[in-house]
C-alpha cells in the first residue's frame, strides 16, 4: 500500500544517499537513492523507506484553489 | 494532516459528485472506468466513492495489487526455499497468500525462517548478521516498489555479500493495461491511472497506450477529491469524444516522471515476459535481473522451476483482477473465502479487491 503523506527531510548524509524525514513529530530513516539532490526542508513521498519523489507544494496549492472555486460555485447554485 | 485533510473536504466531494452526474446525463449507455492501483482500490472502498456516482458509471478494480497477481507457483517456490533453510525476507503482505497448498505463514509456524520488513534494506542487514546462510528477498511489486527493491543489488555488491539474492516477480502497469484493453469482452472505456507508479514512470508513460487504444487515461492521487476529480476529467473527455493523458496528481507526478529512479532501475533490470496470477503471461510486462547480476537471481542460484499455473481450481480471483466480476459475484466470497481463511490472494492482500469489499462494502 502506498502512503501519500508528504514527509519533511530533516537530515541528509554527506553522500546524499540516506537521511531522515519527519511527519507529525515522528522521524524515520529514509533512503534518497532514487531522488536527485535531497535537501533539508524538502518534502518527499516515502515508499518502503525510500523517497520516490519530491512533493510540489505549489502544485498542491493550485489544485486546492481549483477545488475551492468548485465548492464556492456549487454553494452559489444551491438556493 | 496537511495536504491530506484538504483533499477530503466533503463539500467539495459533493460538488464534484454533482458535476459527475451532470456530465454523465449527456452520455449514452454505460461507461466503465478501471483503476489499476491497490491503494486506489482501498481508497475507493473506504471513502465510498461509488455511492457518489450515477449507476451508468461503472468503476471497476483491475490487477493493481502486486501480491494478488503473483503466481501460486512463485509462492510455492518461496515456501520451498524457506523449508530448505534459507531465510526469506518479504513485505508483510505476502505472508498469508495461498500457494497451491500452503503459505509462508504456515511454513513459518512449522519452523521456517520468514522475516517481514518495511524496507528491502532489511535483507542486507539480515545477510550481514547471518554470513553462512542464504537470504532471499521476495522481490514482488510494481514500478513504485521496484526501485527500492533493486537497491539490494548495489548494496550487496558494496558490502561484498554473496549470501543474498532476489526471487523476482516485478510487474509493469502499462503492458497490463494493454492486455486488458485488448480483451474487448471486458468493455473497459478508460483508466484511472495509479498515483505513485506514475510518480516513477511519468504521466507520459501512458501516451503510447492512449495512441493505440484511444481510451482516456487520468493519473490521480489517493484522496477522495483526487479520485472524484479524476473521474470527472475522464467523463469530460468521453463527453467530448476525446482520448488523452491528463495528470491530476501534479503535486507528486511530473509529466516525465522520476528519470533518476527509472535510470537506477534500468541499471540492474531489463524487460521480460511475466506471468500474472489469474491473467496468464503478458509479454514484456515484467523486469528481471540483467545478465551481469544474474548471480543474485534466486531462480538461477537455486535452479528453481516455477510453475506458471494460472489459478487454484474454484478460485475466481482472475475474473476479479480483470474487472469481469465484482467480489460479491464470486461464490466463495465471504463464505469459503474470508480474510482469516483466504482461498485466493485478492482476499488476503491489504490491497486486494476482495479484501476491500469485505472490509468496507459488504
Amino acid at each position: 500500500m502506498c502512503l501519500a503523506v508528504p514527509m519533511k527531510i530533516t537530515s541528509v548524509s554527506a553522500d546524499k544517499q540516506t537521511g531522515t524525514a519527519e511527519f507529525d513529530g515522528i522521524e524515520r530513516e529514509a533512503n534518497f537513492m532514487l531522488i536527485k539532490n535531497p535537501r533539508v526542508g524538502d518534502y518527499v513521498i516515502i515508499h518502503a523507506g525510500f523517497a520516490i519523489e519530491k512533493f510540489n507544494e505549489r502544485a498542491a496549492k493550485e489544485q486546492l484553489k481549483l477545488f475551492k472555486e468548485i465548492t464556492d460555485a456549487a454553494a452559489v447554485k444551491r438556493p | 494532516m496537511k495536504y491530506i485533510d484538504e483533499f477530503r473536504n466533503s463539500e467539495t466531494a459533493a460538488a464534484l459528485g454533482r458535476q459527475i452526474h451532470d456530465i454523465s446525463a449527456g452520455l449514452t449507455g454505460r461507461t466503465t472506468i478501471m483503476e489499476v492501483c491497490g491503494t486506489h482500490t482501498m481508497a475507493i472502498a473506504k471513502f465510498a466513492i461509488r455511492s457518489l456516482l450515477p449507476e451508468k458509471i461503472r468503476l471497476v478494480s483491475g490487477p493493481g495489487c502486486p501480491v494478488c497477481v503473483t503466481p501460486a507457483g512463485y509462492i510455492d517456490a518461496a515456501i520451498g526455499l524457506a523449508l530448505s533453510g534459507k531465510i526469506i525476507v518479504t513485505f508483510a503482505d505476502m505472508i498469508n497468500v495461498p500457494g497451491t497448498s500452503s503459505s509462508l505463514a504456515k511454513a513459518r509456524s512449522s519452523g521456517a525462517r520468514v522475516e517481514t520488513c518495511y524496507s528491502p534494506e532489511m535483507a542486507i542487514e539480515i545477510a550481514l548478521k547471518n554470513p553462512g546462510t542464504e537470504v532471499v528477498f521476495l522481490a514482488v511489486g510494481f514500478e513504485t516498489t521496484i526501485g527500492p527493491v533493486a537497491s539490494i543489488v548495489p548494496m550487496a555488491r558494496a558490502k561484498k555479500l554473496d549470501n543474498v539474492s532476489l526471487l523476482t516477480s516485478f510487474k509493469l502497469i502499462p503492458p497490463a493495461m494493454e492486455a486488458l484493453s485488448a480483451d474487448k469482452q471486458l468493455g473497459i472505456d478508460s483508466f484511472l491511472c495509479p498515483a505513485h507508479v506514475s510518480a516513477i514512470i511519468g504521466a507520459k508513460a501512458y501516451e503510447p497506450f492512449v495512441r493505440k487504444f484511444h481510451k482516456p487515461c487520468v493519473v490521480a492521487g489517493f484522496e477522495p477529491l483526487d479520485i472524484l476529480s479524476g473521474i470527472r476529467m475522464i467523463l469530460a473527455q468521453i463527453a467530448k469524444g476525446e482520448a488523452k493523458v491528463e495528470n491530476n496528481y501534479s503535486r507528486v507526478v511530473k509529466h516525465e516522471g522520476n528519470r533518476h529512479a527509472v535510470s537506477f532501475i534500468h541499471k540492474y533490470l531489463e524487460p521480460s515476459d511475466a506471468c500474472w496470477r489469474g491473467l496468464g503471461v503478458i509479454p514484456s510486462s515484467g523486469l528481471s535481473l540483467k545478465r551481469e547480476f544474474k548471480d543474485m537471481d534466486a531462480e538461477e542460484r537455486f535452479s528453481l522451476r516455477i510453475s506458471r499455473k494460472i489459478e487454484n481450481k474454484g478460485c475466481r480471483c482472475g475474473d476479479v483482477l480483470k474487472g469481469k466480476i465484482a467480489p460479491p459475484e464470486c461464490p466463495l466470497f465471504a463464505r469459503k473465502c474470508t480474510p482469516s481463511d483466504p482461498f485466493g490472494p485478492c482476499m488476503v492482500s491489504s490491497e486486494g479487491t476482495c479484501s476491500a469489499y469485505y472490509k468496507y462494502i459488504r
